[in-house]
């Protein structure tokens, strides 16, 4: 695993070594280690990391939660801490504070809508929320007339339909039906959907890294152990080319998602340039979900296609990431806008501000 | 997980961009004043001895170097703002690039301090034009194969055989090649081989020009014939070539022209799509931006990673791989998008003539300097695969 860089991710690592061990987790068909990880999560603030100390949060950096989202990414772990630290992110934008407990954001998709009618209720549909079933409260970006409002909404108050995404996580339709809000505040100037998903998007793309670096290192080590024809496969030159590949795409995962969430960490606002670090880590990361994750498959051969083996805790998450906060053809239809916008002779410009 | 991929998400100095500027705003003048016209990648004229002479005017060759050679002592980070915005401008840098890039920095390693002083200051002032010296008729990717013989004799060594599909050795001052001194042993197959500095344009050596199939003749064949070189002219360690090899590898692998070869037809194609794309357009346009955008990253991220000193070889050897492969991919892709660019489009012309020359061009790109099956191996190598 890489190395820990920061205390959030070290004490992260450590929980997830412990009570998240990705055989151990496997094979528990009850799925009894969730209760134990989330308590354990929890007690070390992490859930909390973006939200303020003010606001009953643990006030870590952008940058290391981002961190922090990169290494639950390399545990491909199935408890909402993703959700819940960008709902805690979400509402301290309006100085909301958090409560405890699992949370999930929404809407979670660039499509969906949620408004505020005059009485001060939201109303709207949200599909694909993450982990909606398991939230005890909502972080809901909606519209009002005057503008964009954050609200803390109680998850009991939606009606949900319960789903799975392709990894078997739950990804959920929510509908929200003149709810009152526990807590409703405008959102600050500048801030709108697009930089809920872009964020959320890069929260992703961190995932989708930290899976593709396990799927590689996990290939590696298989590539080493198994014989075939002989010999160890990792002797076999189309194979060391398939591995050398996917250590390409999982270097250009963490390449994409690491440069973004370090534009979004020092950023002062969300400018084309910004735009366009969200925007190509999740259409990078997403194309590296697919290519990277079929080779690890094909180096695995059938055992990587048996639920016994671990190999689909990350290749399924990976590919079931991209659909959250806007899908890479999403992203990649609003980039090429924003590049059409410009014109030809500012797009190396752009592509050179940093 | 293997610590030699990360790539750290380094950012340019703010002296960068100052100097950024300074390189557009002098493109711009030599855009107009006709040096080169840099739509057209394909010119007929591909040296430009006089441009090479202004840049080096500018101090942008040997920027990083030790100043009593010339140099400016400038940073890698530097060096890349110069050598992107070439690139991109399609300006012709034929003459000097392979000098300041690679021959220069294995000069400043290996050669007498004469030479040095002799030569780097000329690559500086962009006077001189250096070739490299490595495949021959049945030795290509595999290097230790070479059979170009340099025998001892009185002061020097004489040289006998034929180096071949060597760019630019029709104008160039210096060569850097690999000749056989002794033959390999039995533990060691690379054993054996020297590096050598060559004067070119000399008795001994005749220069054949290759036609290649961009219709461009910037390869060549050249025969050595009891061509002599005096020992000064020995590079590093006799018969041990093969430990100074690898550490050009990263220089030469993991720079902006790796990946921006055929960067020309994507600009073209958002001109030509005009300012209200169509969804497919827009989604092409975007993907290709999303991966051009990740490249650059990695590929400033090792130069940040040669800045601190380190020899990141897999790292370079990455870049390269995904780089080539997407740039010759690229114009394929932006064929695919032109399909459907209306016939009314302003540069549909010159798109059309830049595609056909990216076309060709594009074979060649995951071939030179490295083949995609040689950086696959040496990726492998650093996973702990062989």
């Amino acid at each position: 695993m890489a190395e820990s860089d920061n205390i959030v991710v070290e004490t992260a690592e450590k929980i997830f070594a412990d009570l998240a061990d990705p055989q151990t987790i496997n094979n528990d068909k009850k799925n009894s280690w969730q209760a134990p990880l989330w308590q354990a999560l929890s007690e070390a603030g992490l859930p909390l990391s973006w939200v303020p100390d003010d606001l009953g949060g643990s006030g870590a950096s952008l940058a290391d939660g981002f961190a922090l989202l990169n290494a639950a990414g390399r545990f491909a772990i199935a408890v909402p801490l993703a959700e819940t630290m960008l709902a805690g992110w979400l509402l301290a934008q309006a100085k909301i504070a958090s409560p405890e407990g699992e949370m999930t954001v929404l809407p979670a998709s660039p499509k969906d809508r949620i408004t505020l009618d005059a009485d001060g209720s939201l109303s709207g549909r949200a599909r694909g929320v993450p982990y909606a079933k398991a939230a005890k409260h909502f972080a809901v970006l909606a519209h009002g007339k005057d503008g964009a409002v954050i609200a803390l909404v109680d998850a009991g108050k939606g009606r949900i339909e319960s789903g799975l995404n392709v990894g078997y996580d739950h990804s959920d339709t929510v509908t929200l039906d003149k709810v009152q809000p526990v807590t409703l505040k405008p959102a600050p100037d500048g801030f709108d959907q697009t930089t809920l998903m872009l964020v959320g998007g890069v929260a992703r793309s961190l995932q989708i890294a930290g899976a593709l670096e396990s799927m590689l290192d996990i290939s590696v080590r298989y590539s080493n152990e198994r014989v075939a024809f002989e010999k160890k496969i990792s002797k076999f030159q189309a194979v060391q080319h398939n591995l050398a590949r996917l250590a390409g795409e999982s270097a250009a995962a963490l390449a994409a998602a690491t440069s973004a969430a370090d534009a979004i960490a020092n950023a002062t606002g969300f400018n084309d340039e910004v735009y366009l670090e969200a925007a190509s880590a999740k259409i990078r990361c997403a194309e590296a979900a697919e290519k990277g994750g079929a080779i690890a498959h094909q180096v695995h051969g059938a055992i990587g296609f048996t639920l016994e083996h671990i190999l689909h805790r990350y290749s399924l998450r990976a590919l079931a990431w991209r659909d959250d906060f806007g899908s890479e053809s999403h992203w990649a239809v609003e980039l090429g806008k924003l590049v059409a916008t410009r014109g030809a002779d500012e797009l190396w410009p752009l592509v050179a501000s940093r | 997980m293997t610590a030699a991929l990360r790539f750290d998400p380094i950012r340019l100095p703010e002296k960068c961009e100052q100097l950024r500027k300074e390189v557009r705003a002098f493109l711009a003048e030599e855009i107009a004043a006709g040096t080169f016209d840099p739509h057209k990648p394909n010119r007929e004229d591909t040296d430009a001895p006089e441009f090479s002479r202004r840049v080096g005017a500018k101090g942008w060759l040997g920027m990083t170097w030790p100043k009593k050679y010339g140099g400016q002592e400038r940073s890698f980070l530097e060096r890349y703002v110069v050598t992107e915005e070439m690139r991109v401008a399609n300006a012709p840098t034929r003459r000097f690039f392979v000098a300041d890039r690679q021959s220069g920095p294995v000069l400043i390693k290996y050669a007498p301090e004469h030479i040095k002083m002799d030569i780097l200051p000329r690559i500086c002032r962009g006077e001189i034009c250096f070739a490299i010296g490595m495949s021959e008729p049945n030795s290509g990717s595999d290097l230790f194969a070479a059979k170009t013989r340099a025998t001892k004799t009185d002061g020097g060594y004489l040289i006998n055989g034929t180096k071949i599909w060597t760019s630019s050795a029709h104008i160039a001052d210096y060569m850097i090649a690999i000749f056989r001194t002794s033959q390999p042993t039995k533990e060691n197959r690379r054993h054996g081989l020297t590096q050598f500095l060559v004067k070119m344009k000399q008795p001994g050596i005749q220069v054949n020009p290759i036609g290649q199939i961009t219709g461009q003749y910037e390869f060549n064949e050249v025969v050595f014939t009891d061509f002599f070189v005096p020992d000064d002219h020995v590079l590093g360690e006799v018969d041990g070539a093969w430990k100074q090899a690898t550490s050009e590898l990263a220089y030469e692998r993991s720079g902006p022209e790796r990946f921006l070869e055929t960067y020309y037809v994507l600009t073209e194609l958002v001109r030509a799509v005009g300012s209200n794309p169509d969804t497919r357009s827009a989604e092409g346009i975007g993907r290709l931006v999303a991966q051009l955008h990740t490249m650059r990253r990695m590929s400033v991220s090792v130069a940040g990673m040669l800045q601190a000193g380190k020899e990141p070889v897999v790292e370079a050897s990455i870049v390269k791989d995904i780089g080539t492969v997407w740039e010759q991919q690229l114009p394929h892709r932006v064929r695919d998008l032109a399909a459907f660019v209306e016939e009314t489009a302003t540069n549909r012309e010159t798109l059309e003539r830049q595609l056909d020359f990216a076309i060709k061009t594009a074979p060649k790109l995951t071939i030179q300097g490295g083949t995609t099956e040689v950086l696959r191996g040496i990726i492998a190598r650093g996973l702990g695969l062989r």
